[in-house]
């Protein structure tokens, strides 16, 4: 099985026949026990720390076909080596361009992905009322939200009520979560840090929404409900909304109220709160095991994984796309 | 339109396979019977490679020709799809025919099941493929995707999560 490596120490990664070797150094630029890695066991590399790596290496991961996502030291993004596409795109790519150019082709796709956050969103919420936290109220409003989607008419109009959406619904994380508050979202830069593990988070969806983008014909510069260019590769947002939920918040909800995560797990650099490393790991490793997790799937009578399950969706956008079915966003059933 | 011996494979397999596969929707190639399909190919026989010659058709490869016995083989795993292979490998004959060997045949081998068959070009045969092959470009044109099949072989399709994905 193929699995994704987290690398934060700084050092060097180079080619070693058929596999990688990661050779960290340490604070006084003192090499360390190098590690190996078979490069058939790799499905993208996710690097936290400075790396030294020549165009030999990045030659090697673009034949193997794997994608290495960059993070800076505050945990931001900041880019992707997208290997070479090894599916050709074609006709699909024309579909999707077309779907984009008509409003009204593309309000069909967005409305549904907007449904399916929100969808999404509910599910957490209802779920912890189940267990007694007053959710009630952010519930209420943002099913009322929900029956205007398909009135609007246009994308910033869709926008907008998803952004009310997504304040109901941090109000509603609030009463769920125990000790640490979110007290509204901010970003740039996280204030607190519920806001600082939600942005962490919802970058490293951005990113396997990216990797599973990758192994479809879709294009993942052009978008339905963002605007292409909000990001180089806004088909992740896209995809990423109906996710998040699901995967990231849930992640972040178990973390915090079992005590995995503290406040002590962060630093403050002059109002940037940030995870340490510790953090990070904790959080990463939870975070691959919710990936990794598999629900029985409905249609497919089979076990999938969640990773999977946003390849899925990718298909299902190119089933619209071509006319085969009617794009339904994936929706939470337990 | 340009029909190769995957289009007839497909035809006879199923008609939404080859409206997919015509439109250029291909799909990752991690499935494990690609995989083995590929094994088999590259195993079985390694010590062929002085009698028989790769011949391209153009529109179509054929791995290993007997150019002095003028005989096609073909490797197929399992006998499962038996009817799609026979006519993949009568396109090949008439590929060969329309090329000036109209009296090439051809041989089906089943390593694995230590099975083999002929198979000859007759010209009703010849006129049937005619005939797919101008299906071929009707069902590839056609706007709308082709129903499923709903076969106990979707399973096994590379396309199997694409068309029942819900
Ligand atoms: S999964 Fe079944 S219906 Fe779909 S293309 Fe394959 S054989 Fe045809």
């Amino acid at each position: 099985m193929k699995k994704t490596y987290y690398l934060f120490n700084p050092g060097r990664l180079s080619r070693k026949d058929n596999t990688l070797k990661f050779t960290p150094v340490d604070d006084d630029g003192k090499e360390l026990m190098p590690k190996y890695i078979p490069v058939e066991n790799v499905s993208d590399l996710y690097l936290y720390g400075s790396l030294d790596a020549n165009s030999a290496l990045y030659n090697f991961l673009g034949k193997s076909r794997i994608n290495v996502h960059f993070f800076d030291y505050y945990e931001h993004y900041t880019g992707s080596f997208y290997a070479k596409e090894y599916l050709q795109a074609g006709k699909l790519q024309v579909e999707q361009t077309r779907h984009y150019l008509s409003d009204k082709n593309r309000l069909e796709i967005a409305r549904p992905l907007i449904k399916g956050a929100a969808h999404n969103m509910l599910r957490n919420l209802k779920y912890y009322k189940n267990r007694g936290k007053n959710t009630t109220p952010a519930i209420d409003t943002i099913e009322q939200w929900i029956s205007d989607i398909d009135q609007s008419q246009a994308i910033d109009q869709l926008m907008g009520i998803e952004g009310n959406i997504r304040q109901c619904y941090y109000i509603g994380i609030d009463e769920i979560l125990k000790d640490l508050k979110m007290e509204g979202r901010s970003k740039q830069p996280p204030k607190n840090e519920v806001n600082s593990l939600i942005s962490f988070g919802n970058m490293i969806c951005y990113t396997i929404c990216l990797d599973q983008i990758y192994h479809t014909q879709l294009n993942p510069t052009i978008s339905f409900l963002h605007e292409p260019g909000a990001r180089r590769f806004s088909l992740a947002l896209d995809i990423a909304e109906i996710f998040k939920p699901l995967l990231v918040d849930r992640v972040i909800f178990s973390l915090l109220n079992k005590q995995q995560l503290k406040a002590d797990d962060f630093h403050d650099g002059t109002g940037r709160i940030t995870l340490k490393e510790k953090g990070k790991k904790v959080f990463l490793k939870a975070w691959e095991d919710r990936l990794n997790q598999t629900i029985k799937h409905r249609s497919l009578g089979r076990h999938v994984s969640y990773k999977h399950l946003i390849k899925l969706e990718c298909y299902k956008l190119c089933n619209h796309l071509i006319g085969a079915k009617e794009y339904q966003p994936f929706k939470a059933w337990w | 339109m340009i029909i190769t011996a995957t289009h007839i494979n497909y035809y006879h397999i199923c008609h939404r396979k080859l409206w997919l596969f015509s439109r250029g929707i291909q799909m990752e190639h991690t499935s494990e019977v690609v995989e083995e399909a590929k094994l088999i190919h590259e195993s079985s026989y390694p010590q062929r490679s002085s009698k028989y010659t790769e011949l391209d058709l153009g529109v179509a490869k054929i791995d290993f020709y007997d150019e002095k016995n003028k005989v096609v083989h073909e490797i197929k795993k399992s006998r499962k799809m038996e009817t799609a292979h026979q006519w993949q490998v009568k396109y090949y004959l008439l590929l060969l025919r329309r090329a000036g060997v109209p009296e090439a045949t051809a041989i089906l081998e089943y390593p694995t099941l230590k099975k083999t068959m002929e198979v000859f070009l007759s010209d009703d045969d010849a006129h049937y493929l005619e005939e797919v092959e101008q299906e071929i470009e009707q069902i590839t044109r056609q706007e709308k995707v082709p129903e499923k099949i709903n076969k106990s072989f979707c399973k096994k399709c590379s396309y199997y999560d694409l068309c029942w994905v819900e």
